[in-house]
């Protein structure tokens, strides 16, 4: 008995000092820049100088300043009309392109988990624009839907879909929508192979049994594989949302400069380091950290979420 | 009963070739652009209709280019190995050992890897000031560590805990220690695991364009992904974009048959991270 418990104890202690060099670095380049950047968007920093910056508490949140005649002034991110602008353009931006990634990678993946042949090279296919660097599909895809030489305007028109060519990613009416139909073409495939993760792992007799039985193949889905495939689908969805309320590189190489797809991370970079708003900058990338924290914290609680797989141990 | 059999068949079929054209149509209009040259740019083709090398040239010429490439090389080649070097040990600890708080700790690392890197930029933007590695390849390999160690511990952390208990029973019975166990049980064991989860990191390292973006200042410093996104003319009817296709082709027909070859292996360790039970 004694010498399990110092077997155990011994694990232990060389389980800490494994874990210590990994915690170390995550330290490093994750917790003390975040100290970092939350103490900056309190004080007024510029980029050109960063220790010559002085304690503002959160002026660049949120300030009011009454003047003489008696108005009050507010000031700050809170009030800043382009940074709601931002809010709204990821806010919109997250949603309907993780609900269309969802819809569209639950078809690919009940395609991919059918028998049939040619499915191993359907697979290789849809691996494609994963694998492709977002900054390439980008520039790819900005040339596909360029509006005088682009094979996008060629096609709908010849389609007589449409009956002039659209300047996609330059007009403030279409730019989003550019924005989104790159996306959602790179990421459904990664959406598609995380469903047909947990689509393999529903039996295939429940499957027989169904059909024996002259269910419905729609009220088979409804009824069996949602629910059975909803913990895989429910990760899934988390997973991507996080990444789109953070998009950045998409938005900045397809739509430079538009106010119609800015997201928040665009703007904090913008305020950060092209306008010399360092401080500034900082208190929006905070505020996007917030945002992204409560979300998941809420999801998980709601959802309760095993993200760990923990549970299943 | 049939007929309605061979319609379905149909309908089904007609759908695995719009996933097919969706998916691949865009890399193959990319290809055939960039072996087009001067007019026959603005002119919409769908299929090729001529095969100049001019393009590949005018990117290949321009030192700079195959200096982003290796910039691109070293920067993902050090960071992944850095981050395997500390994720097998660490994994090992947050999968076969129980201690209290390691579930909240596999979530705080998990949170890591989800964190918005824009809330970081300011903060590693001071330390990579501070520590004077600005526009060199090393302030890269340092933030890039703020996702690829995630994404490396979580995803090896669950391929270690599917490993039989069995064999390191019979390890400690013999009397190994925990590193005896690490390296000499599980690594050869963990290789497949260790090609697949490097590989998908090497993946990201690639293509990361914040950090690599903001880091450099000089043209000779660039990564493939900025050196492609600033690629520019002078105007906005001067974009260059059959160089642009051809180096966009460079850089990614690596990548493509990397994960044709290992698509099996990477499908698993996508999911593995996320998708486990």
């Amino acid at each position: 008995m004694a010498s399990e418990l110092s077997l155990s104890r011994q694990r232990q202690r060389a389980a800490f000092w494994f874990l210590a060099p990994m915690l170390a670095a995550l330290f490093c380049v994750a917790a003390w820049p975040l100290i970092r950047t939350i103490w900056f968007s309190l004080t007024d920093t510029t980029l050109s100088d960063l220790y010559g910056g002085e304690w503002i508490g959160f002026d660049n949140y949120l300030s009011l300043r009454v003047l003489e005649s008696g108005r009050w002034v507010w000031r700050g991110t809170l009030v800043d009309p382009a940074w709601w602008n931002a809010v709204w353009n990821t806010v919109r931006f997250a949603f309907v392109s993780v609900f269309f990634e969802t819809i569209l990678g639950l078809i690919v993946a009940l395609v991919l988990n059918a028998e049939f042949k040619g499915r191993g090279f359907v697979r290789a296919a849809i691996l494609i624009p994963w694998a492709i660097p977002t900054i390439v599909s980008a520039k790819m895809w900005a040339w596909m839907l360029n509006d005088q030489f682009g094979i996008i305007n060629d096609i709908l028109l010849g389609l007589g879909l449409i009956d002039q060519k659209i300047a996609w990613t330059a007009s403030t009416d279409t730019a989003m929508t550019a924005v989104l139909i790159v996306d959602i073409w790179k990421t459904t495939p990664f959406m598609a192979l995380l469903i047909l993760a947990g689509l393999q792992m529903v039996p295939r007799d429940i499957y027989e049994a169904a059909r024996l039985d002259g269910v419905n193949p729609v009220k088979v889905f409804f009824k069996i594989t949602l629910p059975l495939i909803r913990p895989a689908l429910a990760v899934a969805i988390i997973f991507r949302m996080l990444d789109a309320l953070r998009i950045f590189d998409l938005v900045y190489v397809l739509t430079p400069n538009s106010a119609a797809t800015k997201t928040m991370s665009v703007i904090s970079r913008e305020n950060m380091i092209d306008f010399d708003k360092f401080a500034y900058g900082a208190a929006q990338s905070t505020l996007l950290f917030a945002i992204i924290a409560v979300f998941v914290s809420l999801y998980i609680w709601l959802g309760k979420v095993d993200l760990s797989g923990e549970g299943q141990r | 009963m049939t007929a309605r059999k061979l319609i379905g068949n149909i309908a089904f079929y007609a759908l695995v070739l719009v996933i097919v054209v969706f998916a691949v149509f865009p890399f193959y209009y990319a290809i055939v652009t960039s072996f087009s040259t001067g007019t026959q740019l603005f002119q919409v083709n769908y299929w090729p209709t001529s095969f100049s090398w001019a393009n590949y040239e005018s990117v290949l010429g321009g030192r700079n280019f195959l200096r982003s490439v290796w910039n691109s090389v070293f920067i993902a080649t050090l960071t992944v190995s850095f981050a395997l070097f500390l994720a097998v040990t660490a994994s090992y600890a947050l999968a076969r050992v129980r201690f209290r708080g390691r579930g909240l700790l596999l979530m705080m690392i998990l949170a890591v890897s989800m964190f918005p890197q824009i809330a970081v930029l300011a903060g590693l933007f001071e330390l990579v000031r501070f520590l004077g590695i600005f526009n060199t390849p090393y302030a890269m390999i340092m933030s890039y560590v703020i996702f690829t160690l995630p994404f490396t511990v979580w995803v090896l952390t669950t391929f270690m805990r599917d490993l039989p208990v069995e064999i390191e029973e019979a390890a400690i019975v013999d009397g190994a220690t925990p590193w005896v166990i690490i390296t000499k049980v599980f690594l050869p064991l963990l290789w497949p695991a260790l090609v697949t989860t490097g590989l998908l990191a090497f993946i990201g390292a690639w293509n990361e364009f914040l950090f690599a973006l903001t880091f450099t200042s000089s043209e000779t410093t660039r990564t493939v992904p900025v050196a492609i996104g600033l690629l520019s003319g002078a105007s906005q009817q001067e974009i260059p974009w059959g160089p642009i296709m051809a180096a966009s082709v460079i850089v990614t027909v690596p990548l493509i048959i990397l994960v044709l070859i290992f698509q099996r292996k990477i499908v698993a360790g996508l999911t593995a991270g996320g998708v486990k039970g």
